[in-house]
Parts: structure tokens; sequence; C-alpha cells
């Protein structure tokens, strides 16, 4: 049951092999089993049940979508009316949103059901899931090691198998990086694709939301619920959205496929290097035409982003303030007392270092220096992906320069830590939308390949996704004791 | 002021857009509602949440440039003002900072008969914060959340007034024009116009600027004047007594009559403009403004000046007629239905109706006496119906009850009498019996005739019309 694809579920459920309810209570269960995991923050039993016997009912009428009573798992990040939405962190340990994301709302009025709300790091800053106020997640290929992050509770919980699917957020390669340590299908989105409203803020010019999944084939399905204008986020697209499933077989006979020098340097584990030139020469087989393209100033991207998101997230974190909801200290003194206590009392060490990073940048005298600088900045990384984009369809490389590591290998050198992201920060920046596939093992562990497109090229990045999978088994293949 | 020093003074205005719903939610602005009511989640901050601009809100901003003649910025952009305060629900205020939608514009004011131009550096758009209230809450203070996200027009002056009568004629004329526009209530009990005002002084004849003091919370144009006065004595004692003023930000209290220190320079918070990545950049297009323009109501002072020349009124009643749009409109609604009495009808409402309106604090829309009552009755006075001080009488029975003056006249019997015969007869009596007066009269005491008018208006009961009296009497006494 649990290695069945979404649109065999689907068909399951319609052909009453089995029920919304007892496909519910089967990952309930799973999901219970492998606790150890720690992926899940908020386990939603009742919830669930009852979202799956109205799914059954309408399951007997016409009115379905495909994902009817299919169950799924959030991010916690995602606002959900009723049930605690905590954003990894100790601020929100008490929070219960009064409404629901937009993207929480589509899935609903789609009839999925959630299973309950996934672990993360605090606010999504961090990439191993140790940020997390909950502890980390296990990586479940080894569970010494990280599942990575921001969405490691996604990946781990995709990859156990403990959801059909998951959903991610990704600031910097929150979906993507994760998605390749747990060798599961990440794809975030082009920036305005999918809403945030309800998806709580860490850096507004950069979040999005995407699906994280077993295949290219499971994304397709949940990027249909989840894209679309929002009239409620100024800064959702107003473009239709396509059949992201219709053009998952069209050839890819001519693809022009460019190869980032610059994503292949030194950094880069030669291990890892050597499973994606392989991925890369299945799609030459496949008839894809492969061209090496230069990227000078994709160097700055982790400057400038650590810039531009402190700097967002040091003011989207300020309503967070002890007076209205979440966290409050006991028995504040004063006004600043109040602030400082709860705001030092319930953030977490990484949290604080971005809020006063973001501080010092934003503060007066230092403005030109650091956020306009980094704003410059963005703009050449733009502008280098345009112009590679300009001369190939799509851009390949590595998602990580390393596999999984260990809990507590990196989570005293914040340097080191952000250097996880250098292959996918970028992509952010520039807005772009970009997958990771499951490409392969060094050690056991799995590696993922990165395929960056255009503006709103999520349907062909798909495509490209599903053709692989199509003549590989790397995404198919489960951890031990999972499978 | 003493004679060696001139002050300098500019004025940030914030005017209170008079749109449904908040700038970027869709919660209600409407004043006076419970603590707490009128705030969505967007309003709240809540976690997730994001700011969706109102469009009417814009509209109104570049209604405003417009009618200042102001550039309309072709692209703006909303900036976050960061600080922490309790009132503040998301620990930053969506404002405009270093691209605002209105650029250069201006607006004359007269004082004392002399025009000036004042130049009108900015105006942004921003939202309000709630409330923080101090008072019945034993020692803790209570938010009350509803004028968050209030949608605010900030009207930034150039330092081109050097009195504090200046301020207070351009926060008039500021005043009058927002209402004209129809952008904002002007409502400043409720706080929909609210002042701050930066003032320095220097020696009269020096080109820098002395030291500024920004004095906030002044809510009339009284206190405006009090406090910019007050202001202005307070800085020359500093300087005369050998000290230097300091930038600061001061407070007026308006039981006291004085201004207090509430933060200095040093003091001041480091805002962290950034531009909101939330929302985009506001785009104005040329066809937005030529639809905008095009709804323009006449403004101000072309509709004094239309006045003046149309209805032939004199400068003070066509400035007082024209000071809010409903008070011209009325005038002017008055004009038509009297047949074109426009004299008249400019003297009866800058007399009698505002007396009466101000005596009883009503405003012109609320006026008791509807312009078509009122013209009834100045139609009237016109074909000599009534005298003008019978006229005051049917006045008070319009704005006390619901008759026409028709009504009145007919059934208080107050018709002047027109028949020549009847008043002859009475005028003849009048002179019989009052042969002292005559005399005086005819021996050159002019004053003598009033009497004689007096006596004869008793007579008649006053419906006698005193102007055919006067010279009825004039030529029987001279023929």
């Amino acid at each position: 049951m649990h290695n069945k694809t979404l649109s065999e579920l689907a068909a399951g459920l319609r052909s009453k092999q089995f029920s919304s309810v007892e496909l519910t209570q089967f990952f309930l269960a799973r999901i219970k089993q492998h606790q150890h995991l720690n992926s899940f923050i908020t386990v939603c039993d009742d919830l669930a049940l009852a979202q799956a016997e109205v799914a059954d009912k309408r399951l007997a009428t016409a009115d379905t979508a495909v994902l009817t009573g299919i169950p799924l798992a959030q991010k916690d990040i995602f606002c959900t009316l009723g049930s605690k939405t905590s954003c990894g962190s100790k601020m929100l340990d008490n929070f219960i949103a009064p409404y629901d994301a937009t993207v929480i709302e589509k899935f609903n009025q789609a009839g999925a059901v959630m299973l309950g709300k996934l672990n993360m790091d605090e606010f999504a800053m961090g990439s191993s899931n140790e940020t997390s106020y909950y502890g980390p997640v296990r990586n479940p290929w080894d569970t010494d090691c990280v599942p990575g992050g921001s969405s490691g509770g996604s990946a781990a919980a995709v990859a156990a198998r403990l959801t059909p699917a998951a959903t991610g957020t990704d600031t910097g390669g929150s979906i993507r990086q994760p998605a390749a340590l747990c060798g599961i299908t990440g794809l975030k989105p082009t920036y305005g694709r999918v809403s945030r409203y309800g998806m709580i803020a860490y850096a507004s010019s950069l979040d999005q939301g995407g699906p994280m999944t077993r295949s290219a084939e499971d994304a397709a399905l949940l990027m249909q619920v989840m894209a679309g204008f929002d009239p409620k986020d100024s800064t959702s697209v107003q473009q239709s959205v396509p059949d992201y499933s219709a053009g998952l077989n069209d050839s890819l006979k001519g693809l022009k496929i460019g190869l980032p020098k610059e994503f292949f340097s030194d950094e880069l584990d030669s291990a890892i290097a050597t499973e994606i030139q392989a991925a890369v020469a299945e799609y030459e087989k496949m008839g894809a035409e492969i061209k090496e393209v230069s990227m000078p100033n994709l160097k700055l991207a982790i400057p400038a982003y650590y810039v531009i998101a402190s700097a967002e997230c040091s003011s989207n974190l300020s309503r967070y303030d002890g007076v209205r909801f979440g966290y409050r200290c006991q028995n504040p003194q004063d006004l600043a007392d109040l602030y400082t206590r709860s705001r030092g009392e319930a953030f977490g060490s990484e949290v604080k270092r971005r809020i006063l990073m973001g501080t010092y940048a934003l503060s007066a005298g230092y403005y030109d220096a650091y956020y306009l600088k980094a704003q410059q900045v963005r703009r050449l990384i733009s502008d280098d992906f345009k112009r590679a984009l300009s001369e190939v369809d799509v851009l390949m490389g590595p998602v990580s320069p390393s596999t999984a590591f260990r809990i507590g290998e990196k989570t005293d050198d914040p340097i080191q830590m952000y250097l996880e992201d250098i292959y996918t920060i970028a992509i952010n920046l520039a807005g772009l939308p970009a997958m990771s596939i499951p490409a392969g093992f060094v050690d056991g562990k799995p590696v993922g390949l990165q395929v960056i497109g255009n503006y709103f090229s999520e349907a062909k990045l798909l495509n490209i996704g599903h053709r692989y999978q199509q003549v590989t088994d790397w995404h198919q293949q489960s951890p031990k004791g999972f499978a | 002021m003493n004679s060696k020093w001139e002050a300098v003074i500019g004025l940030e205005i914030h005017t209170q857009l008079a749109t449904k719903s908040k700038i970027f939610s869709g919660a209600a602005t409407a004043y006076g509602a419970e603590p707490n009511t009128q705030a969505c989640t967007v309003d709240l901050g809540f976690p997730g949440v994001l700011p969706v601009l109102n469009k009417d809100a814009v509209r109104k901003a570049v209604t405003f440039g417009l009618a200042i003649d102001a550039e309309i910025a072709p692209h703006s952009v909303f900036a976050r003002k960061n600080y922490f305060y309790p009132d503040l629900p998301k620990g930053y205020q969506i404002s405009q900072f270093e691209l605002p939608i209105v650029g250069n514009g201006h607006m004359d004011i007269e004082v004392d008969g002399v025009s000036k131009r004042v130049g009108i550096t900015r105006a942004h758009l921003e939202e309000d914060a709630g409330k923080s209230l101090h008072e019945d809450f034993h020692g803790l203070t209570g938010i009350d959340l509803n004028r968050a996200g209030t949608p605010l027009l900030e009207i930034v002056s150039e330092p081109d007034m050097r009195s504090a009568k200046e301020a207070v004629a351009y926060m008039r004329k500021l005043h009058e024009l927002v209402r004209y526009l129809e952008i904002c209530d002007g409502n400043m009990q409720e706080g929909s116009f609210r002042c701050d005002a930066n003032v320095s002084v220097r020696p009269k004849g020096q080109a820098e600027f002395g030291t500024r003091a920004e004095i906030k919370n002044i809510n009339s144009f009284k206190f405006v004047e009090k406090a910019i006065n007050h202001e202005i004595e307070r800085q020359i004692d500093v300087i005369e007594g050998g000290g230097k003023v300091v930038q600061e930000t001061r407070l007026y209290d308006a039981n006291k009559d004085e201004t207090r220190s509430m933060r200095s320079k040093e003091e001041a918070n480091d805002y962290r403009y950034f531009p909101d990545p939330d929302l985009l950049p506001v785009e104005i297009e040329e066809a937005l403004k030529d639809e905008i323009r095009a709804t323009l109501p006449e403004l101000p002072e072309a509709k004094k000046q239309r006045f003046l020349q149309q209805y032939s009124l004199d400068l003070e009643n066509a400035a007082t007629l024209t000071s809010s749009r409903e008070l011209a409109d009325f005038y002017e609604q008055v004009v038509e239905l009297s047949g074109g009495e426009a004299k008249l009808a400019g003297n009866w409402l800058t007399g009698d109706v505002l007396g009466a309106l101000n005596k009883a604090s009503l405003e012109i829309s609320d006026c008791p006496v509807s312009a078509e009552r009122l013209a009834g009755l100045l139609k009237r006075i016109a074909d000599n119906t009534i005298s003008g001080k019978t006229a005051k009488q049917v006045f008070d029975k319009l704005w006390n009850g619901s008759a026409t003056a028709d009504e009145i006249i007919e059934q208080e019997g107050l018709k002047q009498i027109t028949d020549t015969g009847a008043i002859e007869a009475i005028v003849d009596k009048v002179i019989a019996a009052n042969p002292v007066p005559v005399e005086q009269y005819l021996a050159g005491k002019d004053k003598a005739l009033m009497a004689l008018v007096g006596q004869i208006m008793k007579e008649t009961q006053g419906k006698a019309n005193p102007g055919e009296v006067n010279k009825m009497l004039i030529a029987k006494l001279k023929g």
C-alpha cells in the first residue's frame, strides 16, 4: 500500500480496493510505528479520519478530484485552521491558526486528507532540521544522519513512506536539499506560482511552497492543486495553470541542457559529481544536447542571500512579541521586559543569529553597503541565469555538495551549514523553478540531481524528471526498514 | 514675537483616507466600533497573513496629488518602517519612504490679505497604527487595533511658513481641500486629520535654518496656533538665555498649553526602512491619471473666483461660501431655486443661516431649513411680500418647523400692505397726530423722520414696506 503512487491510490479508492478511512488508518499506524524519525510535529488522527469519512462519501458521487481521499502531510509552516501550526518554534508551540493557508484550502477543496504537520527547522531557518524546537528529524536512509532542511520532516516522511506525499517550502533550498538527502522528488516552483498566503514568512521575496513526493508524476498532481494566482497574495502571479500531467511523457529529443561549470567546482564531492555526470549521460541517451555554461556571479549567491533573507526575516519575525499570540514570558515587568524575554526565551539560536544579522544589515549607515549591495548582486545573478537560459532549455547540476551528514556534525559551524545550500540558493534569488530528483547513491545515501528551468517551466521540469524516472529506478528504492 | 527672530515652520499632516476598508485588508474603517471588533487577521499581524493594497486608497492619493498640481510617481514603493510598539501589530508599519506616490506640489494660502505659495514636498500612503489606552486599566495598557491599517496620506510641506498664523492658514486650506476632494472626512475629533509641526527659529536675515523641534499631537486649528507660538517663544528664550535648541520630538499638552520633550535625536529609533517584499511597486499609468483628473471637482480657489464673477459677491462672502463644498452647493441650490437671488442668498447664508447653524453646532448638511424652503423665503423678500425684518421672524419659524415660507406668511398674516391708499391713510393720520417730529424734520432734523416711520410701521403692524413708507412720508412732508 505504502509504495503505491498517487494515481494508483486514486484508482484504488475508486475501484473500492480500499476506502479513504482505511488508507488513512494505514498511514496513521505507519506514522506511529516510525515515530523515532520524529518527522511529525503534530499527528491529526481525529481530523484525518473525519476528513477521510467525508472523502469516502464524496468518492461515491461524481464530484471528486484526483486527490480526493488521499492522505497527505503538510509542513508545519502552513497555517491550518484549528490545529497547531508551530513553524518548528517554541514561539508558536501554543499557536492555533484561526484560518487555513491558501494551499491548505486548496487541498481541502480537492478532498485530500491531512495526516498531520511535519517537522521543520525553526521558522524554516536551517539545512539539517536540527534547529527545530521539536528536535532533529532522522534520515530514514541512515537514522544517525540529518534529513536536510528546512523541510526535513517532509522529506523523511515521504522517503519512509509515512505519507504518500507532502508539501515543503523553499527559501534557499529547503525543498530541494532535503529531497536530495532523502532520495525523493522535490519541486520549488517559480516565485509567485504558489500562494504564500498562510505560509508563515521567513524571507518573503524568496519563500515558495512546493510538492515533495516520491516521483515527478506525483509532484505533477500536487502542483495541479497548489499552483495558481491568489488575490490574497500580491506577489502571486496571474498566469494560467497548465495541465502538469499532460506533457510528462513528451520526448526530450533535442532538449538543450546546460551544465554551469561553477556547479562542478572543488566544493563538490567527487563521488557525487560522478553520479550527476551519469544522470546527465542518461539524458544524452534520450536525445538531449549537453553544453557547458558559465555563471560567474554564482559565488556571490551565499553572501547576498544571507543579507537579503536575514534582513527580511528580522522584520518578518518582529510580530512575535508576546502581545497577541505565541509565547509570552512569565510575569513581564514592563514592556521592554515583555519583548526581550518573550523573544529571548522562545527563539532558538539560529533564528536569533539571522534576526541579528538582518537587523544589522538594515541599520542606518549599513543599509547601502549590505542590503542595497546584496540586491544589486541579486540582479547580477538573475542576469546570469537569464543569459544561460537563453542558450539552453534547462540547467543541471548537483543539489547539495555532500550527502546526508551526521546529526550534530555541522551545528557548531554555521558557515559550513550555510554552504549546504551553495547550489540551491542562487535559484531562489533569481525566482526560478528548480527540481531535485533522485540520481543515485554514494555510500548508501541518496544523491539528488538538480534541474533548473526558466520562469513558469514547471511542466517541462516535471516532464524531464518523469522521463528520467521511466529509465531509472533510484526513486523507487526505499530505505531499509521502510520497504 | 520678538522682532529679531524669524520662525521657520513645516507641517506634516496625516489625513485619514475615507475608504470603506483598510489599506491592506478587507476590514471596515468605520470609527467608534467596540475595541478590536474591526481588526482582521491581517490587521492583527497574524503569522502567514499578507497585505493586499486597497486600490481606492491609491486613487484618493492620486486625486490629492492632481489637486495640488504635484508630480504623481509612475512607480512608487511601499517600505517597512520597523519599530516595536504594542499597538503596531507586525512590528513594522507599511509606509512609503524613498519613492512616495505624490511628489512636489504646492498650495496657495492667504494671510492678512497677502497671498503666499507653500510648497508640498511629498505625500505618501501608509497604514495607521492602533491605539494604546492607558486609562481604566489599573496601571496596565489596553490596545485597540480597530484603527490599525486605516489608510493615511501623510502630506509633508516645505519649511515655507514663517508664523503660526501661516501654518494655520495652510492647515485650513488643506483641510478644506481634502474635504472638497471627498478623500477625507476631515473630522479632527476622531483623528481623521492630524498635524505634526516642525518648528525652528533663526535671526532675521540669516539664511540657514535653526535646529528644529517636532511637535506632535496637535489636532485642532486652535492648538496648532497656540502650540507653535509657544514653541517659538520657548526656542527664543532658550537661545537668548545662552542655550541651544536640541533636535527632539515634543508633545503638545493642550491642558497646560505647553510642549514637553518626548525623545531626543539620540533616543530616536533607527527604523531600518526597506522595500516591503510582500507588496509590488505601485505603477500609475497616464490613463488612470487622466481618468481621475476628469472626475476632479471644481477646487475651492476656482470656485471662489467663479462665485465672485457669476454672483457678484464680495470677497468675504465668496470665501465663506466656498469654504466647504457642501456649503457652496447649498448656496448654488438656493440661488437657482430662488430665481437668481444671488446677493440676497449670499447675505442670508453667511449671516442668519450660518449664525443659526453655529449656535446649534450643526453642519450645513444638517441644516433644518432646506435650500428649497430658504429659497421660498428669499423669493418673498425679493418681491416685497415681506420686509427684511419680518423675514427674520419667518426664518425662525422655518428653522423650528416644517412649513414653507408662503404657508407661514399666510397663516401669520405677515404680508406687507401693498394697497397704497391704505398706507396713505395711515401716513396722513400719523402726520396729523405728531406735529412735533414733523416740525423738527421740516426744520432740518432728518432723524425725526425715523420716529414717524416707526409710528407708521407700528400702525400697520409692520406690514408696510418701510422703503415705501419712507418715500411717501417725505413726499407728503416736503410736498
